[in-house]
C-alpha cells in the first residue's frame, strides 16, 4: 500500500520547480543535516527519558529500600536485596504468576487458533468478506475496562445475559453458576472476554501472513498434484508461520501486564483466584502501600517484559523483511 | 473441495468453499456483536427490565438510562412532588414517576470532556513530537539509530502498573496528580513511541527524490521538510493521530490510579456509576454507548491502516 499517488507526485514535482533558487538563503538559514537530525529527535528523547526513565531508575534505587509513599516523612532504611529475595520466596507472588502464566497459556491458544481460522476463511474471498472482516474488528478497538465492566454485567448470574444463553444451550440452570464468583470458572470468566476481544488481533496478523504467501507456490504445488491437505500443512502453516509468532508474542506482552480489564471483571478474586501479577503488584503498591517491595516486583516485571519486547522486535524485522 | 478450485483457477476458490466460509464468518460477526447489542439495547431499558429474568428481548425503549446517566436525583415524598409545577422535561418527569427530582448534573459530562481534552492534547503532542523524530530517523544517518528505536518502542511495552509507582511520587512532588496537564504529558509519552514507528513507516515511503529536486532548487531541509513532505505524509499523519486518540481514549490503568477528581476521564468513571440498591445498567450502558461510538466511527475510517497501526507499522499488506 502507498500513501504516493501519481496526483500527489506532480503536485510535489511541481512545487519543487515552482521553488526560486536561492542558494544564498540556504547556506545562512539552512541548519545543518546532523543539526536537523538531533533537532528533531531530541524532543522525543528527552521526554522519554523524563517520563521513563527517569521514574525507571527512582523505581530501582527504591526497591532497595523500605519506603512508603503513604508516609512520606517516615525515614526511609535501604534493605539491599531482602526485597527481590522476598518476592522471589513469596508464595503469593508464585500464585500471582501462576495466575498469570495460566490465563496467558490459554487465552494465547485460543486467539491463536480461532484468529488463524478465521483469517483462512476470510482469505477465501467471499462476497462482502472486507464488511464482515471490519465487523470482527470492532472488539479489540475498544477500551478493555469499558469492555471488562460491561462483561460483568452480561455475567450476572440469573439477569446476565451470558448464563441465560449457556443455559438455553445446555438446560443448565441460569442460577446455578457463577462465572465472576466461582474459584473454578473465574478463570475462564477472563479467558473468554480476551478472546473474544483479542481474536480479531491475531485474525487480522493472520491474514496478513496468508496474503502474503505468493500464489505460484500453490500453482507449483497443484503440478504436483499435492492434496489441500498437504498444501495447508506445508506452504500455508509454515509460510504463516513468522506472522503467527508475532501476533502470539505481541499478544503474550499484552496478557503478561493485563489489568485493566481484569480489574474490571473480577479485581483479582474470588480470593485471589484471578490475581493476575499486574493486580498483585497495584494491591501492593497502591493499596498496601508497600512502596519498596513492589517497585522490587515492578521491576521483575520489567525484565522480563523487556526480555520478551527483544524477541518481539526480532520477530518484527523478521516479518518486514517479507 | 480441490476439484472445485481447479475448475476456475487453482488459487481461486470455487464457489461451495467460499459460501461456506462466508456463513462461517458471518456467524462469528454476528455472535460476537452481541455483547455490543445487549449493552445498547439496555441502555434503554428501564433500570427493572434490565434486571428481569429472564433478560427482556422484548422492552419498551425509554430514555431513563441517558437521564440517570446525565443527572443525579434524590428521593421525596409524593406531597413536595405533588408542590411542585410542571416537569420541565422528560427525564424531570421520568423521575418523578419513580419518586425522585432532578437536583443537579452528574458528573458523566465533565468527565467524558476531561477524556476529549487529555486525548485531543496527547494524540497533538505525541504526533507533532513523533512527525519529527520519525523524519529525523527516516533520512538522516542517526548514530544508535536501531538502539534507539528499540529504547522508544520498549517504553510502550512497560507494565502501566510498574510504571505508575514512580510516576505517583514524581507527579505528587511536582504538583502534577491529578491534572489534566499530568495526564496529558503521560499519554503523550505512551503515544510518541507508536508514532515515531507508524510515522518513520510512512515517511520512508516518500520517494528522497522529491526532497533532493526541493534541496537542489534551492529549498532548506527545513523548507524541504514543511513544504514537501509533510503533505507527502497526511494520510499516514491521519492514521497515526487516529491510534494514538484511541489509546489515550481507551486508557484506564494510569487513570485509575493518578486521577481521582478534576483530571478523571470517563473509562474510570463508568464503572462507579450505581443506582439505589447497585449498579444502575441502563446508566452505564447508556454512558458505555456514548463513549463508544466515538471508536466505531474511528475504526470504520481507520480499517485500512488497522493492520499497520497494531503492528507498529512493520506489516503493510
Amino acid at each position: 500500500m502507498s500513501t504516493t499517488t501519481p496526483g500527489m507526485a506532480e503536485r510535489a514535482a511541481e512545487a519543487a520547480a515552482r521553488a526560486t533558487p536561492n542558494v544564498i538563503s540556504r547556506r545562512v538559514r539552512g541548519l545543518s543535516d546532523r543539526a536537523i537530525a538531533w533537532l528533531f529527535i531530541s524532543p522525543t528523547i528527552v521526554l522519554l527519558l523524563a517520563i521513563n526513565i527517569f521514574p525507571l531508575i527512582w523505581t530501582i534505587q527504591l526497591s532497595f529500600t523500605n519506603y512508603r509513599a503513604n508516609r512520606p516523612n517516615a525515614e526511609v532504611v535501604g534493605v539491599g536485596l531482602r526485597n527481590y529475595e522476598r518476592l522471589l520466596t513469596d508464595t503469593d507472588v508464585w500464585l500471582a504468576m501462576q495466575a498469570t502464566a495460566s490465563f496467558v497459556f490459554w487465552s494465547i491458544l485460543l486467539q491463536t487458533v480461532i484468529g488463524f481460522a478465521l483469517a483462512y476463511l476470510i482469505d477465501r474471498k467471499f462476497r462482502g468478506h472486507a464488511f464482515w472482516t471490519t465487523v470482527i474488528l470492532i472488539p479489540m478497538m475498544l477500551s478493555p475496562a469499558v469492555v471488562g465492566n460491561f462483561w460483568r454485567f452480561l455475567y450476572q448470574p440469573q439477569i446476565g445475559l451470558f448464563n441465560y444463553i449457556v443455559s438455553f444451550f445446555t438446560g443448565v440452570e441460569p442460577n446455578s453458576f457463577e462465572m465472576l464468583g466461582s474459584v473454578n470458572l473465574a478463570p475462564w470468566s477472563i479467558v473468554i472476554v480476551d478472546t473474544w476481544m483479542w481474536t480479531p488481533y491475531v485474525m487480522l496478523i493472520c491474514l496478513a501472513g496468508l496474503r502474503s504467501i505468493p500464489d505460484y507456490i500453490y500453482e507449483a504445488a497443484e503440478v504436483d498434484r499435492a492434496s489441500p491437505w498437504r498444501q495447508f500443512w506445508s506452504i500455508t502453516v509454515p509460510m504463516a508461520l513468522p506472522f503467527i509468532m508475532l501476533a502470539v508474542l505481541f499478544r503474550g506482552i499484552e496478557n503478561f501486564k493485563m489489568f485493566d480489564m481484569v480489574n474490571l471483571l473480577t479485581g483479582g478474586g474470588p480470593g485471589s483466584i484471578t490475581e493476575v501479577a499486574s493486580i498483585t503488584l497495584k494491591r501492593q503498591a497502591f493499596e498496601a502501600w508497600r512502596t519498596g517491595p513492589s517497585s522490587a516486583f515492578a521491576i521483575i516485571l520489567f525484565v522480563a517484559v523487556f526480555g520478551l519486547a527483544n524477541i518481539y522486535v526480532k520477530a518484527l524485522n523478521r516479518v518486514k523483511q517479507r | 473441495m480441490s476439484g472445485l478450485n481447479t475448475a476456475h483457477s487453482v488459487v481461486e476458490p470455487g464457489i461451495w468453499s467460499k459460501r461456506i466460509a462466508g456463513t462461517l464468518v458471518v456467524v462469528y460477526a454476528l455472535i460476537t456483536m452481541i455483547p455490543l447489542i445487549w449493552i445498547f439495547t439496555t441502555s434503554l431499558k428501564s433500570p427493572p427490565d434490565s434486571i428481569s429474568y429472564p433478560p427482556k428481548i422484548v422492552f419498551t425503549p425509554t430514555v431513563e438510562g441517558y437521564c440517570n446517566l446525565f443527572t443525579t436525583r434524590s428521593r421525596q415524598t409524593q406531597e413536595y412532588i405533588e408542590s411542585l409545577g410542571a416537569p420541565d422535561n422528560v427525564c424531570d418527569e421520568i423521575a418523578r414517576d419513580r419518586s425522585m427530582v432532578v437536583v443537579g448534573p452528574s458528573k458523566y459530562w465533565p468527565r467524558f470532556v476531561n477524556s476529549l481534552v487529555i486525548a485531543f492534547g496527547s494524540t497533538f503532542l505525541a504526533v507533532f513530537l513523533g512527525t519529527l523524530a520519525a523524519y529525523g530517523f527516516s533520512r538522516f544517518k542517526v548514530p544508535l539509530a536501531d538502539d534507539l528505536l528499540f529504547f522508544i518502542l520498549s517504553t510502550r511495552m512497560m507494565p502501566p502498573i510498574a510504571v505508575a509507582i514512580p510516576i505517583y511520587l514524581m507527579y505528587r512532588e511536582l504538583g502534577l496528580s491529578d491534572t489534566e496537564l499530568g495526564m496529558i504529558l503521560l499519554y503523550t509519552a505512551v503515544n510518541v513511541s507508536l508514532a515515531v514507528w507508524l510515522l518513520k513507516g510512512f515517511i520512508d515511503e516518500i520517494p528522497r527524490e522529491y526532497e533532493e529536486a526541493a534541496l537542489i532548487d534551492g529549498y532548506t531541509r527545513l523548507q524541504a521538510f514543511f513544504k514537501v513532505v509533510l503533505p507527502q505524509a497526511t494520510t499516514g499523519i491521519a492514521a497515526t493521530a487516529i491510534f494514538c486518540l484511541i489509546f489515550a481514549w481507551n486508557e484506564y490503568a494510569f487513570a485509575v490510579l493518578l486521577t481521582s477528581g478534576t483530571a478523571q476521564t470517563a473509562p474510570p468513571f463508568i464503572p462507579t456509576i450505581i443506582g439505589e440498591g447497585g449498579m444502575d445498567w441502563p446508566a452505564v450502558g447508556a454512558g458505555t454507548t456514548i463513549f463508544l461510538v466515538p471508536i466505531l466511527v474511528f475504526t470504520i475510517l481507520l480499517r485500512k491502516h488497522l493492520l499497520r497501526g497494531i503492528t507498529f507499522g512493520a506489516v503493510r499488506k
